[in-house]
């Protein structure tokens, strides 16, 4: 498999590490008053999908990037592939 | 010296004689053939026996899909089974053998298993080895493993090296018949980057094994130019002998290449390399495979596909025999009696079993339109066939051709399916092609040379195309198109004796007819109840005529019946080129600490350490027990002053305004308000609250921390904190970097190490204990300038120091602060006195940090921050992780002071049986201590503090022991920690 880094163009996914869902960039708000349903769900709930699916890849043997790549669990095809950091920030994460 | 066999013309080179043995006979060759042509020259038909009943078996095919001729090749360490003689390249001194007898080759005393076959038929194993169960282990499987499998393994690691390599490309061709070499001349002369691999060891595919022609040359010819103008282009790469074995994601294909095996040793060279092909196109130009008739005794020595005659013919110039027949059902198999009596070897009979009009005419040769062969005899090799009737003639080949399969198997890789074309009769490729492949040629059923040529062209001119290069192509070459017409024809019905599909694996029609009788109708059933189309040629001559038969017994057409899966590898690959050059000690990387050589000329024993290799202890002469050494250094750092490289923890580098607000994130303990020149204990919690990695932080700047991590965690925990850096608060201003391989590390502990550092850091540095307290860190310089960090942290209890510097410096620190220590008696300590300490020190290390531990157990509940926010707190307040009474990290001593402990023993009360419901905890960590005199140890207990003083059983049922033990405090020495603010 071949991703397509937004900085360093394609390389070889052997150059990942995968972390699965990008739904963890959406780490819940501790103050909420149900923060340990949140957690719970945030850590232990994950859809499945096949087909267009969001996942963390991290460019361990590369440039340590963390990626959210777009991916077709049924074809393999890569559709997008962002920064992480981007995509956090653009989901509202700040500090 | 030629053959008996040997017929003129042919690319083989007749100046150089090679000289083989099989079966320790010595036989001669040529360069230009394969074993399997050099045997046939010289009139070796019988080569070896089959899987099952071990039937007498000769050269079937000329290709890689051969399912009979498997031999072993070399001898002691470099033996190699099951390789398919087809495709094996004849070297001057190649040693072969045929396989799966019991005594001679010719008279194999497990042909007993031929006489018995009736109760051997499909799925017999299944129903024959039930009873009594009690011989399944001791009985059945000794004797069918000792009676299975084909070659034998050498038994011996394989001395040979293998490579593994990347290659890049605009186009890949696979495979360099007529419609690959069409599309890799398109592309090459248009300058894209291409890659034209073939399997064989000659370029041409067919062209070389028929008499077509190309451009009005012969087709050999044309092959010969056009691979000579593709090698004169720069951007053309070809690969001989290499099989590409499959299409994986993105147009990455997996092909092996074998470099020395067609010659006497690989002089230390790679002997095969595995490459990984990333192509932007690829043109699949893979061929067909011919596939047989079944009929009875249709699996005897000199029965041979018809293309296959026809290669051994003119590309081998070897005659198959001296009586040729032909048995076909479509025109093409025709070409092999005209190319016969072209090459002037006598074709004695054609059998056509469509009932029409001759093909052609063939001189001497009995016709029979509409004819069945419906038995053969011959023991080692054939003398006749029988025809439906009644008709006896004397053959000694009968080349049979029931039609082409195209090679479509590269489609299926990515869950493509083959359809069902009536036309020719054979499934094509379907739907669902790896991305950027097209097919050329007769791979996609396209069978005629001049189509091939076409289609080659137009496929490598339509991916440039898709590429945006332009293609400076012209015109495809030209070729005639040669009448492939067929007739489906898969069984003779009126056959005698056994008919034959799979020869491999001993499958016969009425083995198909059996399990679709019991039920296994579906393909992949019939494959797996009967093993049809499995082991080294994946059934590649027989899956099509067996899915016909079980088509005809379920009343459906073949379409419908489908066929079975097709997955990587194409061909064998063996595990030596999977593995590479990663095997024994370079399976993975070693990782060597700087003091690594210091030690290993001090003798020290070495214990891998994740990647690393850390020294275990350092034994001294007249010790010969490790403990000796182990409990001499523990006492001899509690005394005076002891040395330990400790570089592997992970070292982790973070700078930033917000480096201590992300520090308080990542551990369940405080860091922002860390001073300058500190030193902190920190605990990380996963987000689930379960305690994962400890180790110290030191503030060496106001926006510089410096943070140690396990051993084994470093890689992990930098990952966790990238993400958390980069996902969870992008707005910090904080970055990290791994510093583990750049400063090298050394704890130097006891009584008397600050005086021993006081002799190693330059004078300008106070390290009194006023001015550099317990828990300090600060930059000195060492020996004269040489940039260090000195941190005064102690695992061991001892008055200690870590001391870094920069790696590069590290042996020469371990010297200078072993010499400046000879006055003390230091000594080097090794991870095991490392571990007495820290277990009588009371400290929690991996064994305790195992996965499953909370903050809690390890009685560092009070250090998670209820405050902030940081990873796992959350959940780490879930009420079951809290409730009372729960396991708590206690310390145990033995009652009776001379009994050792066992780490894994779980704690009982006394008098209750070992049962899973009285288990009260375990022991994690065990020693024998020199300070205390007896064994400690380290565990979780229930509500372990609330019990000290009370007894329980250390019980082991794995080494049968059974401990009384009392539960005391973790911390067996100095409590109160004197000594390392000392």
């Amino acid at each position: 498999m071949l991703i397509d880094h937004p900085l360093l163009g394609p390389r070889d996914a052997q150059e990942f590490v995968v972390l699965g869902d990008a739904g963890l960039i959406d780490r819940p708000d501790r103050q909420a008053g149900d923060a340990a349903r949140r957690f719970h769900e945030y850590l232990h709930l994950r859809n499945n999908p096949a087909g267009e699916h969001r996942e963390l890849w991290f460019h361990e043997q590369g440039d340590r990037s963390w990626l959210v790549v777009t991916r077709d669990t049924l074809t393999h095809e890569i559709l997008r592939v962002e920064l992480a950091r981007d995509v956090a920030v653009a989901r509202g994460r700040d500090r | 010296m030629n053959g008996p066999f040997r017929l003129d013309g042919g690319l083989i080179d007749r100046a150089r004689a090679l000289a083989f043995r099989f079966d320790g006979r010595p036989l001669t060759g040529h360069p230009g053939d394969t074993l399997a042509s050099a045997l046939l020259a010289n009139g070796v038909r019988l080569v070896g026996r089959s899987f099952k009943y071990h039937r007498p078996r000769g050269i079937f095919t000329a290709g890689s899909e051969e399912p009979n001729a498997l031999v072993e090749l070399r001898s002691g360490a470099l033996r190699e089974p099951n390789t398919r003689a087809t495709v094996a390249e004849l070297f001057d001194g190649l040693e072969a053998s045929s396989q799966n007898h019991r005594g001679s080759l010719r008279r194999d005393l497990l042909a007993v298993n031929d006489l018995i076959a009736p109760f051997l038929s499909a799925g017999f194993y299944y129903k024959t080895f039930m009873w009594p169960k009690s011989f399944w282990e001791r009985v059945y499987e000794p004797a069918i493993r000792a009676s299975a499998g084909l070659g034998r393994l050498s038994g011996e690691a394989d001395p040979d090296c293998y490579d593994k390599g990347f290659l890049h490309c605009d186009l890949l061709v696979i495979g360099a018949g007529p419609a690959g070499l069409a599309a890799a001349l398109a592309a090459g002369r248009s300058g894209a980057r291409v890659i034209l691999a073939d399997e064989d060891f000659v370029m041409g595919g067919r062209l070389n094994a028929e008499t077509h022609e190309v451009n009005g040359r012969s087709g050999a010819d044309w092959c010969a130019e056009a691979v000579g103008e593709l090698a004169s282009m720069d951007r053309v790469r070809l690969l001989l002998r290499t099989t590409v074995t499959g299409a994986w994601d993105h147009g990455i294909y997996g092909a092996l290449e074998r470099r020395t095996d067609h010659l006497a040793g690989s002089g230390g060279k790679p002997r095969q390399i595995l490459w990984r092909i990333y192509s932007k196109r690829a043109v699949l130009a893979a061929g067909a495979t011919e596939r047989p008739i079944a009929f009875g005794g249709n699996d005897r020595p000199g029965i041979m596909l018809a293309g296959a005659v026809r290669a051994y013919a003119n590309r081998f110039a070897v005659g198959a025999g001296r009586h040729v027949g032909l048995f076909t059902n479509n025109d093409d198999g025709w070409r092999t009696a005209a190319d016969l009596a072209r090459k002037g070897v006598p074709v004695a009979a054609v059998i056509d079993a469509r009932d029409q009009e001759p093909v052609a005419e063939v001189p001497g040769a009995r016709i029979v339109m509409g004819g069945r062969v419906t038995a053969t005899r011959g023991r080692h090799g054939l003398r006749g066939v029988t025809l439906a009737t009644g008709e006896r003639l004397a053959l000694d080949c009968l080349a049979v051709s029931g039609g082409w399969s195209p090679n479509v198997h590269l489609t299926c890789h990515h869950g493509g399916r083959p359809v069902w074309r009536d036309g020719i009769a054979a499934f094509v490729p379907g739907d669902g092609l790896p991305g950027g492949m097209s097919v050329a040629g007769a791979a996609g059923g396209s069978f005629t040379t001049a189509a091939a040529l076409a289609e080659g062209h137009g496929a490598a001119v339509e991916a440039l195309d898709g590429l945006g290069l332009s293609a400076a192509a012209g015109e495809p070459p030209g070729a005639s198109d040669e009448s492939v017409e067929v007739s489906p024809f898969w069984h003779v019905a009126e056959s005698r004796g056994r008919a034959w599909l799979d020869l491999q694996n001993d499958v016969t029609v009425k083995d198909v007819v059996q399990a679709h009788s019991e039920g296994f109708r579906s393909v992949e059933h019939l494959k797996r109840y009967t093993t049809l189309g499995m082991a080294t040629d994946q059934g590649k001559t027989a899956n099509v005529a067996a899915l016909a038969i079980m088509a005809g017994q379920t009343g459906n057409s073949i379409a419908e019946t489908g066929t079975t899966m097709f997955r990587p590898p194409y061909t064998p690959v063996p595990v030596a080129a999977f593995a590479g050059r990663s095997r024994g000690r370079e399976f993975r990387p070693t990782r060597l600490t700087p003091s690594h050589d210091w030690a290993e000329a001090r003798g020290a024993v070495f214990v891998e350490a994740g990647l690393w290799l850390r020294a275990q202890w350092f034994p001294r002469p007249g010790e010969t027990r490790w403990r000796q050494s182990v409990d001499r250094e523990v006492q001899q750092t509690r005394g005076s002053v002891g040395i330990c490289d400790v570089t592997t923890l992970g070292k982790i580098d973070i700078q930033g305004r917000d480096a201590g607000e992300f520090l308080n994130r990542i551990y369940a303990n405080g860091f922002a308000t860390l001073a300058v020149g500190k030193v902190r204990y920190g605990l990380m919690l996963r987000e689930d609250g379960i305690a994962y990695d400890d180790g110290t932080t030191a503030r060496l700047g106001e926006n510089h921390f410096v943070m140690t991590t396990t051993t084994v965690n470093a890689v992990l925990v930098f990952r966790n904190m990238e993400f958390a850096r980069q996902c969870l608060w992008p707005g910090l201003d904080v970055h990290l970097i791994s510093v583990t391989e750049q400063w090298a590390q050394f704890a130097v502990a006891g009584p008397n190490s600050r005086a021993l550092l006081r002799k190693v850091v330059d004078p300008e540095h106070d390290i009194s204990n006023e001015a550099f307290p317990f828990m300090a860190c600060g930059e000195v310089g060492v020996c004269g300038g040489t940039p260090a960090r000195l941190f005064r942290i102690s695992f061991s209890g001892e008055l200690a120091y870590e001391i870094a510097v920069p790696a590069r410096y590290g042996e020469a620190l371990m010297e200078a602060l072993m010499a400046a220590g000879g006055e003390f008696g230091a000594v080097a300590y090794g991870t095991e006195a490392l571990g007495v300490m820290r277990i009588e020190k009371g400290h929690a290390a991996a064994n305790e940090l195992n996965g499953q531990t909370t903050a809690r157990m390890l009685g560092m509940q009070r250090m998670v921050s209820k405050k902030k926010d940081c990873i796992g707190n959350i959940l780490s307040e879930r009420p079951e992780m809290n409730r009372e009474g729960g396991l708590e990290m206690m310390g145990f001593r033995p009652v009776d002071r001379s009994e050792p402990l066992a780490a894994g023993a779980h704690f009982l009360a006394p008098g209750r049986e070992a049962v899973t419901e009285n288990d009260e905890g375990w022991m994690t960590s065990v020693a024998w201590s020199p300070e205390l005199g007896h064994s400690i140890g380290l565990g979780f207990i229930r509500n372990g503090h609330a019990r000290i003083g009370e007894t329980v059983r250390a019980w082991d049922g794995v080494r049968g022991r059974d401990v009384a033990v009392e539960i005391v405090s973790a911390h067996f020495l100095d409590p109160d920690g004197e000594r390392l603010r000392g």
